[in-house]
């Protein structure tokens, strides 16, 4: 049963990737995607806040990922990177008064799992939206809220491969990014958790054979069996559960409650679903109800 | 600074992971460097040529050019490094680190027989020729006249390239090799925000550390092995 699902899935993911990649020779404004951009935003916000600075400079930084089908991906020759963490993010940055589709004025900066914390201490970006993980050790360091998603660790092993679970694979080597918290549920797994700078690199070396397996969420690995159809396949329960959040920087405590309203607001009026579905729907996954939002910390 | 001191295990393994590397590397650089000098200054002809087309090629390539060779052209081509899988005492020895020490041994072996070629061009002509006047043949002239002479002659540039090999097993952090520099860029990336400036200043430390150690046993060595030609 779960095999015909996935394997729906991926064939779906990899039509919609296909068709994604026809639809950007036409014009943008065809995405369905578009989100109002707010005017006058900067009058919504109290003075001194972090909001009205960034709603009056007309101008943010996003860190997204760039290398993950469905979630945060960049082809080539997109201006703007496309996938479920970036809609969520247009979300927010349109509530500023800041049109998303204006390179000028939003800046999508990739960010891969390890720098993810430095690049907002050092405020590099405004905010993080990249498949980012709520831990309680992250939010020691940088603010979090959210969940907008929640999303389970899996397996993406070589299609040939008898391995069906993350207990067959006690004390192999198992792949992952660097900096990411998959890698620290596979070593309290049993596995041995090798990282790599990049997810692409950890599946040329499942493809390879160098490691067993690959692990982190099974949104992206979705994504990644599709682009190797025939050789690649993900396996197995879930066995943890990630809480997908928006980063900010601790300097910042006031965006939380922010981000919430509009998180809030998307989830009421439809366009939090409408954006699973413009993303992550076409892999086969059915719409969920949207996660319960954590309550920001007492500024 | 407390973030390492927390995690002082790590550290320990990360820095013992280093040092197998420069360990297995080291010893294995010496001795390809070795051959590929002994084929330099042989005298035959297609080894001669072969030996410095490789010093070369391979010294004009970045090391990171090198590992990614490694780690993601050479295993489609079926070599790869799969049968080894040691483990002793908590250190894992496999695939990963068979690409990392192939990477620093075959990249450090150009630059030790580059070394010892200057270390050869120290030994006046009239050894070799005595050598060769008693009836050694090649390989005797190398092995018991030259080469321990141009070793003692060399031992300086070769600590530096061997220093130089300690430093460069942390390119190895990126392809997966949990040695220091992987630690370190886990823990900044932890306690980065905070902590910055105490967690680069400990794993400089334990690089200076393994660095110093090693400088001070080649220092002895060129004192007692000091030799007057």
């Amino acid at each position: 049963m779960r095999h015909t699902r996935i394997k729906a899935a991926i064939a779906v993911l990899g039509l919609t990737l296909s068709l994604a990649a026809c639809g950007d020779a036409g014009s943008d404004d065809e995405g369905g995607n578009d989100v109002e951009v707010k005017e006058n935003a900067a009058d919504d916000f109290e003075d001194g806040t972090y909001m009205k600075e960034l709603a009056e400079a007309g101008k943010i930084t996003v860190g997204v990922k760039y290398d993950q089908p469905g979630l945060g991906f960049k082809g080539a020759t997109a201006d703007v990177p496309s996938g479920f963490d970036v809609e969520i993010a247009k979300l927010l940055v349109a509530d500023l008064g800041i049109d998303p589709e204006d390179t000028d004025a939003t800046t999508w900066e990739e960010t891969v799992s390890d720098n993810r914390e430095p690049f907002l201490t050092e405020g590099k970006v405004d905010l993080v939206l990249a498949s980012y993980s709520i831990t309680d050790e992250r939010r020691q360091v940088v603010g979090q809220t959210g969940p907008y998603f929640t999303t389970g660790q899996q397996l993406l092993v070589p299609a040939d491969s008898d391995v069906e679970s993350i207990d067959d694979l006690k004390g192999q080597e198992v792949c992952s990014v660097t900096g990411s918290t998959s890698i620290d549920r596979i070593n309290e797994k049993g596995a041995k958790g090798v990282g790599f700078d990049s997810y692409s690199e950890c599946v040329q070396k499942v493809l390879d054979g160098t490691v067993a397996a690959m692990s982190t969420d099974g949104s992206i690995l979705a994504g990644f069996a599709a682009q190797n159809e025939g050789q690649l396949k993900v396996v197995g329960d879930e066995f943890s559960e990630e809480r997908i959040g928006v980063g900010y920087s601790l300097e910042h405590p006031e965006m939380c409650e922010w981000i919430n309203g509009v998180l809030e607001e998307s989830f009421e009026d439809g366009s939090w679903a409408k954006a699973f579905e413009d993303t992550l729907g076409p892999s086969g996954v059915e719409t969920p109800d949207p996660p319960a939002l954590d309550e920001c910390p007492a500024a | 600074m407390q973030a390492v001191l927390d995690n002082f295990d790590a550290y320990l393994k990360a820095f013992g992971y280093t040092f197998a590397l420069f360990l297995v590397s080291g010893f294995l650089s010496l001795v390809l460097g070795t051959l590929l000098v002994a084929m330099r200054v042989g005298p035959i002809a297609v080894l001669r040529t072969a030996a410095s087309v490789y010093v070369t090629v391979v010294r004009n390539t970045p090391l990171v050019i090198v590992f990614g060779f490694f780690s993601f052209a050479a295993p489609p081509l079926g070599i790869n490094f799969k049968w080894l899988d040691v483990s002793i005492g908590g250190y894992d020895f496999t695939t990963l680190f068979g690409a990392a020490v192939a990477s620093l041994s075959l990249y450090t072996s150009a630059f030790v027989c580059e070394a010892l070629r200057s270390g050869i061009n120290a030994v006046p002509l009239g050894q070799a020729e005595a050598a060769r006047a008693i009836g050694l043949p090649f390989g005797g002239v190398m092995r018991q006249v030259v080469l321990p002479l141009a070793f003692r002659a060399s031992l300086p540039p070769l600590a530096s390239v061997q220093i130089a090999l300690i430093k460069n097993t942390s390119v190895a952090a990126v392809f997966g090799v949990a040695e220091a520099t992987y630690d370190m860029r886990s823990l900044l990336n932890d306690f980065g925000a905070t902590q910055k400036f105490g967690i680069f200043v400990c794993f400089a430390i334990g690089y200076i550390v393994i660095v110093e150690v090693f400088s001070f046993i080649s220092y002895r060595l060129e004192r007692r092995w000091r030799v007057a030609l």
